[in-house]
């Protein structure tokens, strides 16, 4: 079985393959010079499809396919993404491109700069921006965190298309249970300190969230300060970051078998992003989040500065699971055994900004 | 170049979208009554949308790190889109210098 992983960067896009998890393949830069921030392993087709948005410093934003695992990329003539005329919008960067369920196998959203969620349903050739949420009212009021005023994180339900979450950065959480009709903000119980009201109905720094598909109900999310975790579909959240470090961080992973196991990489704070100890630690929750243990074996543990980004943590579906994160310093790390032991997967690569992994063969 | 034509000059880094070639030369005709670099950039969307898309974001604005030459002027510093055009000229595409 071949596992393979995408690792986008800021100068392009490398892949990297591997038998038996152990020894890989990294071959690249595909795209070099256009930042990769987005990447999707769409395994529901009978033909792994991957999906890369690149951008290009010059000549803007692209989305493109491969099926044939990166051997050729297509684009969609006149681009994949567009916002329409009426809008005045232009994109400015795709953040995350999501396969939705496998109920809806031709189905892919795309969250993008500025803040929208696009939907496909060829599979990621055209996109149609979900009006919905465009049109929403607190739109006018939302703020951009330090990446831009950026829909990067779409957490399609399992087994319900009407239902989708997304996270916005700095406007929070909002949830749909329409099929992109309607919208409403879902921040209860998540803290913003950067605001007058650390309780707004909107507004939060949401960083990532993260779900196993057999607990739908169940999410963790990191926010810019504060773990949390709802057990309502993300109704109301609550705070589970005691046992960690500290509180801050980026990446939020769910294990890809069992409910209640999730990663995170957490950072000292907002105003000090460096790990705890300047060590370098996953750590792993295996009970929701009401404890976290270290996993350091084979990660660097002194002078270790290392920054990982909210997309640059995953895990892959093979058995033992496979887990992933890209640092702001140009390595891989991987681990074959849930998060156990570590091996340096690639290093000298520009700044990783997202990893994704599966099984392709 | 026909005496009718406007030739665009295309980038090394646009030229996938040009089966290779270095520059395009686009009937002055086709370009309407009072030809414009706007204009021009609409024809160059219908017959080479990823090489116009990439000028252009879909609000038609040209991009931010992108430079369009009259000649030897940027339209940037004459009338951006409505810089008039006719028969002869030369208009070129041009990547600014930046990024890290």
């Amino acid at each position: 079985m071949t596992t393979l992983l995408m690792i986008g960067t800021r100068k392009g896009l490398f892949l990297a393959r591997s038998e038996d998890r152990a020894s890989w393949d990294v071959a690249g830069p595909a795209f070099a010079m256009n930042a990769v921030y987005a990447v999707a392993v769409d395994t529901r087709r009978a033909t792994p499809r991957l999906l890369v948005g690149a951008d290009s410093e010059h000549w803007g934003p692209s989305v493109f396919h491969s099926d044939d695992l990166g051997g050729t990329w297509h684009e969609t003539e006149g681009g994949a993404l567009r916002f329409p005329e009426e809008t005045g919008a232009a994109l400015a960067r795709a953040w995350q491109l999501q396969p939705a369920s496998a109920a809806e196998p031709d189905v892919v959203y795309a969250g993008v700069e500025p803040a929208a969620l696009f939907r496909s349903n060829d599979a990621g050739a055209t996109f149609s921006l979900v009006e919905g949420l465009w049109d929403h009212p607190h739109r006018p009021q939302w703020q951009p965190g330090g990446g831009g005023l950026c829909l990067h994180t779409v957490v399609p339900h399992p087994t319900d298309p009407d239902r989708v979450l997304v996270a916005i950065s700095a406007s929070g959480v909002y949830r749909t249970a329409d099929g992109g009709m309607s919208w409403e903000a879902s921040n209860t119980g998540i803290a913003a300190w950067h605001n007058p009201d650390p309780y707004p109905e909107f507004g939060q720094c949401v960083h990532k969230v993260a779900r196993h598909p057999d607990r739908p109900d169940e999410m963790f999310l990191q926010n810019h300060g504060g773990v949390y975790r709802s057990r309502d579909g993300g109704a109301t959240w609550g705070e589970i970051q005691a046992g960690l470090p500290a509180s801050f961080g980026f990446p939020i992973a769910a294990h890809p078998h069992t409910p209640g196991t999730a990663y995170v990489y957490p950072l000292v704070a907002d105003a000090h992003r460096m790990p705890p100890d300047d060590a370098c630690r996953i750590y792993r929750t295996t009970d929701a989040g009401d404890s976290w243990h270290p996993l350091s074996a084979g990660l660097p543990q002194e002078r270790a500065y290392i920054t990982v980004l909210r997309d640059a943590l995953c895990t892959d579906d093979a058995d033992p699971a496979g887990v992933y994160f890209g640092t702001r310093t140009g390595e891989v790390f991987g681990s074959a055994d849930e998060g156990e032991s570590w091996f340096e997967l690639a290093r000298y690569l520009p700044d990783v900004l997202t990893v994704r992994a599966a099984q392709v063969a | 170049m026909t005496d009718a034509a406007v030739r665009v000059r295309v980038p090394a880094g646009l030229r996938q979208y040009t089966a290779g070639e270095a520059s395009l030369d686009v009937d002055a005709g086709a370009l309407g009554e009072t030809p414009t670099v706007g204009a021009l950039l609409d024809h160059l969307a219908g017959t080479h949308p990823d090489l116009e898309r990439r000028v252009r974001d879909e609000q038609r604005r040209v991009r931010r790190h992108v430079n369009v030459f009259r000649g030897g002027d940027n339209v940037r510093d004459l009338d951006d889109q409505d810089t008039p055009l006719e028969a002869g000229d030369e208009v070129s595409i041009i990547p600014a210098v930046s990024g890290g």
